[in-house]
Formats: C-alpha cells, sequence, structure tokens
C-alpha cells in the first residue's frame, strides 16, 4: 500500500531523491545512509529556515493589507530584506541577563525549545518518499515531542528570578496544558479509522478519488471536519497564537516570561513558535487534508511537494487572518473555553467516529441515515454546549450619548 | 453564539483585504516621501517676510520696521535692527527698512501673532515643514535673506489669502493715488493762479 | 554492548546521581527529566518505540510539570539545606537501604533461568500492541484506568474538601 517511487512516476516528483542521490554518489558505500540522512537534515532546517524568515514577513505584510496600510516596503523589493534586517538587528543587540538569574536555565532555555520545536519536523512526510524518519508511531512521536516545549516556557519564567515572569510562566504552562487534551483527542478519530499511528499510511489511505474529482481526504467527513476544526483551534493555542496569545502580548505582565530575555535568545523564543506552528500546520495537512494527494486525478501531475506546500501555505495564511480578525482571550476565558468546550466535544467526536466506523457495513443504501445521525450527534452537543459556555453573559450593548 | 460572528468577523477582514490592492478607500496609507499630503490653506508653519518684486528682493520688501511684531511676540523669537535712512515703498512714501530681520524657529511656536497685528501685511505664515537641520542653533536662526520670499511664492502656497491682500493693497494705492491726484490737481490750480496773479512786479 | 547503549546508560545512571546530590530542588527535577529521556532512550534502543514515546509524553511532558507545580507551590528556600550531625547518620541509613534492595533486584536478575535458545521478538507494532491489550489483555487495562481515575477523584476530594475540614474545625 505504501507508493514507493517508481521509474515511471514523472520527473518533477522524482527530482529531489535524484539530486540527493547525485550528491551521495561520490561517497563510499558505507557512507550513503548516514550522507543521506544528513541531506535530509540540512534540507529541511534550510526549508524551513527559509520559510520562517519569509513567514515573518508574510505576517506583517498580511497584517498590514488588513488594516488598510502596507506592511514593511522599504527595504527592497516590497520590504523582501526585512526579515534579514531584523536577524541582522536581533543578532547585534546587547544580551542582558539579569545578575541574579540561573544562567545555565536562562540560556538552556530557549535552546531547549527550539530543539524541541526542530525535532518535530522528522516525521511529516512533505511528498511521495520524502519523509526524514519514517516509523511506526509518527504522530505519538511528534506530541510526545511537542510536549517537552512545555517544560521551556517553566525554564524560561523560572530561571529570570522575576515574580511577574515566573506568574506568566504559570499562566503559560496552564494555557498549554489545557490545550494539549483537546489537541491529542482531536486526531484519535484518524487514528481509529486508519488503524495506525505511522503518518505516511495516514496519508495514503486518503488518497483515492470518488468520481475523479472528490478526494476522500478525512476533513470531508462529518467527524473528520468536526476533528479538523478542533485540532485547529488546540493548534493556535499550543503555539501560543493570536487570540491565545497572552503569554507573550506585550501588555501581559510585561511580555510574560520573556521578560528578561533580549537579542537572539528572544529571537530563539519567536523561530521556535513560528516552527511550532509550521510543524502543527504540517502534522493538520497529513492527518486531515490528505498530506501531499493532489485534490483531483487529473491533477496528479503537479507534484506532491508541491501540494503539500500549497496545503501548508494556506493553512498559516489561515492562522495569520485569524490573528488579524480577534481579540485577545483572558486566561480565565482560555482555560473556560478548553475544559468546558473543546474537551466534551472532542470526547462526543471520538463516540460520533466509532459510531461512523462501526456502521460502514450497513450498505451503499443506508449512506444517507447514517450522516443524519451522525451531523445530530455533531450538531446538538455543539449547539448544546455553547449555550451553556454562554450563560451568564448579556450579548453587549452600547449606549451612546443623546 | 454559535460561532456565526466569528465568521462574519472573518468576512471583514478577509474583504479589507482582498480590496486593500485597488480600492483606494481601503488603503489609506500615504507614502511619504514619494506622496507628499497638501496642508490646508489655513496650514501654518514659520512667518516669512513678502517682498513685491524678484529681481530685487531685498529692496522692495513690505516691512517698514514698525517693531510691532517684535513687541508681540509671546515667545519674543523676533529680533529686528531698525535702518537709519529711508527708503521709499511701493506707495512712493520714504519708509524705514529693517537692516536686520532675525527669527529664532527653535522658539517660534507659530501662533501667527505677528501676522495678525502686522499692518504693512509684510510678515505671512509660509507652509514648509521639512525643515530639519543638523546643527542645533546657526541654521535654525532664520536671517532676514532666508526669510524673504515674493509675492508669487505668497500666490503658490495661499492663494485665496494672497489673493485678498493684493485687493486690500491695490484699493489703499487707488484710494492714495486718487488723494494724491486731487492734491496735485489743487495744488497745479493754486500754482496756475499763483502764477497768473504773480506777474505785477514790485516796486 | 555497543557504544549507544554504554552512553545511554551513563548518561541516565549520572544524571539521576547528580540529580539526588544537588541543593536547588528545581534542578533536581529537570536533572530528572534528562533521566527519564535517558529512560527513553534505552526503550528507543530495544525497538520498543511506542513504550518510549509514551514514556516521553507521560514523564516529560506531564510528570515533569507535576513535580515542577509540587515544588513550587510548597517552596523550601534552598538556603535551608544545611549540613547537620544527623545528615551524616540518614546518610548511612539510606545508603544501607538503598544497597540492600538493589543487592535483591540484582539477585532476582541474575538468578532467573533464561531460555536456552533464542526466542524472536514479537514485533512490537502499534497493532499487536493494541490488539493485545484489547483482546488478551483488557481486564488488566481497565482495572489499571479504574484505579487511576479512583486514584484522581480521590486526590481531587482530598485537596477540596481540606480547607473546608480547617475552617469547620
Amino acid at each position: 500500500m505504501l507508493p514507493t517511487l517508481q521509474t515511471q512516476d514523472p520527473y518533477l516528483e522524482r527530482l529531489p531523491l535524484i539530486l540527493r542521490e547525485a550528491f551521495t554518489h561520490y561517497l563510499p558505500e558505507p557512507w550513503h545512509t548516514l550522507s543521506n540522512q544528513l541531506i535530509s537534515i540540512v534540507v529541511i532546517l534550510s526549508v524551513f529556515g527559509l520559510l520562517f524568515a519569509i513567514l515573518t514577513l508574510a505576517e506583517r505584510k498580511i497584517l498590514g493589507h488588513v488594516q488598510n496600510r502596507p506592511g514593511p516596503n522599504r527595504t527592497g523589493f516590497f520590504g523582501m530584506l526585512q526579515p534579514f534586517a531584523d536577524g541582522i538587528k536581533m543578532l547585534t543587540k546587547e544580551d542582558i541577563v539579569p545578575v541574579a538569574a540561573d544562567h545555565v536555565l536562562h540560556l538552556l532555555a530557549p535552546v531547549s525549545l527550539l530543539a524541541a520545536s526542530i525535532l518535530t519536523f522528522a516525521v511529516i512526510p512533505y511528498g511521495k518518499n520524502l519523509v526524514a524518519l519514517d516509523i511506526d508511531t509518527a504522530a505519538l512521536y511528534f506530541f510526545a515531542v511537542g510536549s517537552a516545549t512545555e517544560l521551556s516556557v517553566f525554564m524560561a519564567g523560572w530561571s529570570s528570578n522575576n515574580k511577574y515572569s515566573l506568574l506568566a510562566a504559570m499562566r503559560a504552562l496552564a494555557q498549554l496544558i489545557s490545550y494539549e487534551l483537546p489537541l491529542i483527542i482531536s486526531w484519535i478519530p484518524v487514528v481509529m479509522v486508519a488503524s495506525t499511528l505511522s503518518l505516511t499510511r495516514i496519508v495514503c489511505l486518503q488518497s483515492g478519488y470518488s468520481f475523479g474529482i472528490l478526494p476522500h481526504w478525512y476533513v470531508f467527513t462529518p467527524w473528520g471536519f468536526v476533528a479538523f476544526a478542533l485540532f485547529m483551534v488546540s493548534a493556535l493555542a499550543e503555539s501560543n497564537r493570536s487570540p491565545f496569545d497572552l503569554p507573550e502580548a506585550e501588555s501581559e505582565l510585561i511580555a510574560g516570561h520573556l521578560t528578561e530575555y533580549s537579542g537572539f535568545k528572544y529571537a530563539l523564543f519567536f523561530m521556535a513558535e513560528y516552527f511550532g506552528m509550521t510543524a502543527l500546520s504540517g502534522m493538520a495537512v497529513s492527518l486531515f487534508l490528505g498530506g501531499w494527494n493532489a485534490p483531483s486525478q487529473y491533477l496528479t501531475f503537479i507534484p506532491s511537494y508541491l501540494w503539500f506546500a500549497v496545503k501548508l501555505l494556506s493553512l498559516l495564511a489561515g492562522f495569520m487572518w485569524i490573528r488579524a480578525t480577534f481579540p485577545r482571550l483572558r486566561i480565565d476565558q482560555l482555560t473556560r473555553f478548553a475544559w468546558k468546550f473543546l474537551v466534551p466535544l472532542s470526547l462526543i467526536n471520538l463516540v460520533t467516529t466509532a459510531f461512523w466506523i462501526l456502521s460502514q457495513n450497513w450498505g451503499h443504501l443506508y449512506f444517507i441515515p447514517r450522516l443524519i445521525i451522525t451531523l445530530i450527534l455533531i450538531v446538538v452537543p455543539y449547539i448544546l454546549l455553547s449555550k451553556k459556555l454562554g450563560r451568564g453573559y448579556a450579548v453587549r450593548t452600547y449606549t451612546y450619548a443623546p | 453564539m454559535y460561532g456565526f460572528g466569528l465568521i462574519r468577523g472573518l468576512i471583514v477582514t478577509g474583504k479589507n483585504f482582498v480590496q486593500s490592492f485597488y480600492n483606494p478607500s481601503r488603503y489609506t496609507t500615504q507614502e511619504y516621501p514619494e506622496v507628499k499630503s497638501t496642508p490646508p490653506e489655513a496650514y501654518r508653519s514659520f512667518p516669512f517676510l513678502v517682498t513685491d518684486s524678484e529681481t530685487d528682493p531685498l529692496g522692495a520688501l513690505r516691512c517698514v520696521a514698525c517693531l510691532t511684531c517684535e513687541k508681540e511676540c509671546p515667545a519674543q523669537c523676533i529680533f529686528i535692527e531698525k535702518s537709519k535712512d529711508k527708503k521709499p515703498d511701493a506707495n512712493g512714501r520714504p519708509q524705514f527698512y529693517p537692516t536686520q530681520f532675525i527669527i529664532d524657529s527653535s522658539v517660534c511656536m507659530s501662533c501667527q501673532i505677528c501676522v495678525e497685528v502686522c499692518p504693512f501685511d509684510s510678515i505671512k505664515m509660509d507652509k514648509v515643514f521639512e525643515v530639519a537641520v543638523s546643527s542645533r542653533f546657526e541654521n535654525l536662526l532664520l536671517t532676514r535673506d532666508k526669510l524673504t520670499k515674493s509675492n508669487q511664492y505668497f500666490h503658490l502656497i495661499s492663494p485665496s489669502e494672497a489673493q485678498e491682500v493684493d485687493d486690500r493693497l491695490a484699493a489703499e494705492r487707488k484710494v492714495a493715488q486718487e488723494k494724491a491726484a486731487v492734491q496735485a490737481k489743487a495744488k497745479a490750480e493754486a500754482a496756475a493762479l499763483a502764477a497768473q496773479v504773480k506777474p505785477v512786479p514790485a516796486p | 554492548m555497543n557504544a549507544t547503549l554504554l552512553i545511554t546508560i551513563g548518561v541516565t545512571l549520572i544524571s539521576s546521581a547528580v540529580a539526588l546530590s544537588l541543593r536547588n530542588l528545581i534542578h533536581s527535577v529537570l536533572l530528572l527529566v534528562i533521566t527519564w529521556i535517558g529512560i527513553c532512550a534505552f526503550y528507543l534502543i530495544f525497538n520498543a518505540e511506542f513504550i518510549a514515546f509514551t514514556q516521553l509524553l507521560v514523564y516529560v511532558g506531564a510528570i515533569s510539570m507535576v513535580a515542577l507545580f509540587a515544588v513550587l507551590l510548597t517552596r523550601v528556600a534552598p538556603s535551608t539545606n544545611q549540613r547537620n550531625k544527623q545528615s551524616v547518620t540518614r546518610f548511612i541509613y539510606a545508603l544501607i537501604t538503598g544497597l540492600s534492595l538493589f543487592s535483591l533486584m540484582a539477585f532476582a536478575v541474575l538468578h532467573t533461568d533464561s531460555p536456552k535458545e533464542k526466542v524472536e521478538a514479537l514485533p512490537a507494532t502499534v497493532y499487536s500492541i493494541g490488539k493485545a491489550l484489547t483482546e488478551e489483555y483488557a481486564p488488566a487495562l481497565m482495572i489499571t484506568g479504574s484505579l487511576l481515575t479512583l486514584a484522581i477523584l480521590g486526590s481531587v476530594l482530598l485537596a477540596a474538601h481540606s480547607p473546608q475540614s480547617k475552617e469547620n474545625s
């Protein structure tokens, strides 16, 4: 079932592997696997590093255009050199560490955060046969390594020797562990349907087409759509993005756990946040949006890594769109939203998926009743839970002076 | 409550993003310095001295060194030195003129009181705002030659005010000319009368 | 016994030993995190991927948080760890207890009969683990689950009721 690259696949599809082979060709035979892995690592790091630089610029431009202004447009054409200017600024800033701070932990916090964020890139399938680490428990690896980022947040807050940083780090930790639960429960339905944790197999299982134009992605099933929405909301909160960016907002406890960081360490924190955002979007693409599959049978001539890139970039643009639109949530609103809305909804989605799987062999005639029952199982709890969540808060009325 | 407000908000910002590329009302930035905004006509930055001729600017200054603006300036930033001799002005009458007219633009607060009290319409407000200099005291002290600008320039920057001043000055000049003509005529008649009576020789 | 295994064992043991001897509690907890990562590497060397990443998720992701919160909420000032005469006798008692426990476990491990011929390890894919857990060992899973639920409920009840009982009495 796993596709291996056939020699009759189009040339563009095989191009990355051909290039890699051209490099390892010159080395002796025992070094081939090591060299292949090293080239994969270098390519992943450089591509996603460049993507981080472009993302910072894209975010400022998109936010600017939504707010009736251009973003940066003075440094180079359309501000293309702005990320490099920002990098130079961050590198040349003085690195101030408080005297009473824990110097080892102060340095270790952004480094371990970045290390954990980069490690998560290893299992995402970027294209056919383009995955750095093809293990059986890929999804579990991703979230296990991703949960090591919470420790770095605590280290950052603790080592600053600053009461406000510690309090803000505690709040950030509370947010991270509250949203970890819906994040993980939301992709369990995918594992239930695919009966495997391996990301390459999950992407392969989504590669069929109905009538040539309807892809079999999991997002187009009722339970998959709910799971995708839950995953995206939890991913927003896990990577500290608006509207859940309480830990890093400038007006909240003076930049929170990042108060005592300046210069390159500050840049490392933001690099880790963008990497986390990109990795979670990559997971969402692989789990729900069909990974590197084309949306229709007639578009498969476009290579798989380009489809992955298109889907990833559209999810990231969606993140920025959401940032431009919604106001920030308070910490009690955050935690209430996670525990009283997302967790029950994700657990009910498990039940819905179980029903969907167990009713698979009812026959084609029963498709509509199946769909109706599934939709009821989704919509009714959603309405009840959102009513309960919004109870006690009146709709805001505005009175103006006469 | 069910998330419809969220979708509506997303549509609003999405519309703003898409239309900011072709609809000028959704892209309100004026990119200085390529696009300079035109200030309104009553905008004022620092004073300047009006002169009526372009070929001899310092000779045709309207200012007669009456020292009123120096006395009335609340920030006391005008320094005038009156001349010892007199020169004829636009109406032909001999007037003093300022040999030194210095405005300290680091102190001037653009209040326009000097313009309001000037009886000769000789000091008016300019509209230049790109006056940043790199030395603190010498270049911010505007002397007479830097302050002198022509009436054509005044028409350029404040057309209606310049037109009003010109009309008023022309009307005054006309009144003065008519008065002078009447006086000259009376004087000529008196001279002619004296010339007629005069030929009686004295014994 | 290859280099990877030796390095993993070394890192695990050294970090846990240093964690036990440090004055600063937060540093001890963070070194314990390195110990847990070492155990995860240990599982990975023996191809038990599922257990390794579950270990990472549970210990490094969650239990470290519990330990840190516990240390922070019951703050002991680091300057109060002073050496006094009782510490030496306590150290000796701890050493005796630890050595006796270690020798008991070593005796048990060394004197177990291992099979004479090499047995091929079963493929520990997630599918086979899941199948075993839900078919063969399902009662064990359910009992463990209910035990954990009872423990959590009990701790929540204890934490919720103790200030009230203090106020009442």
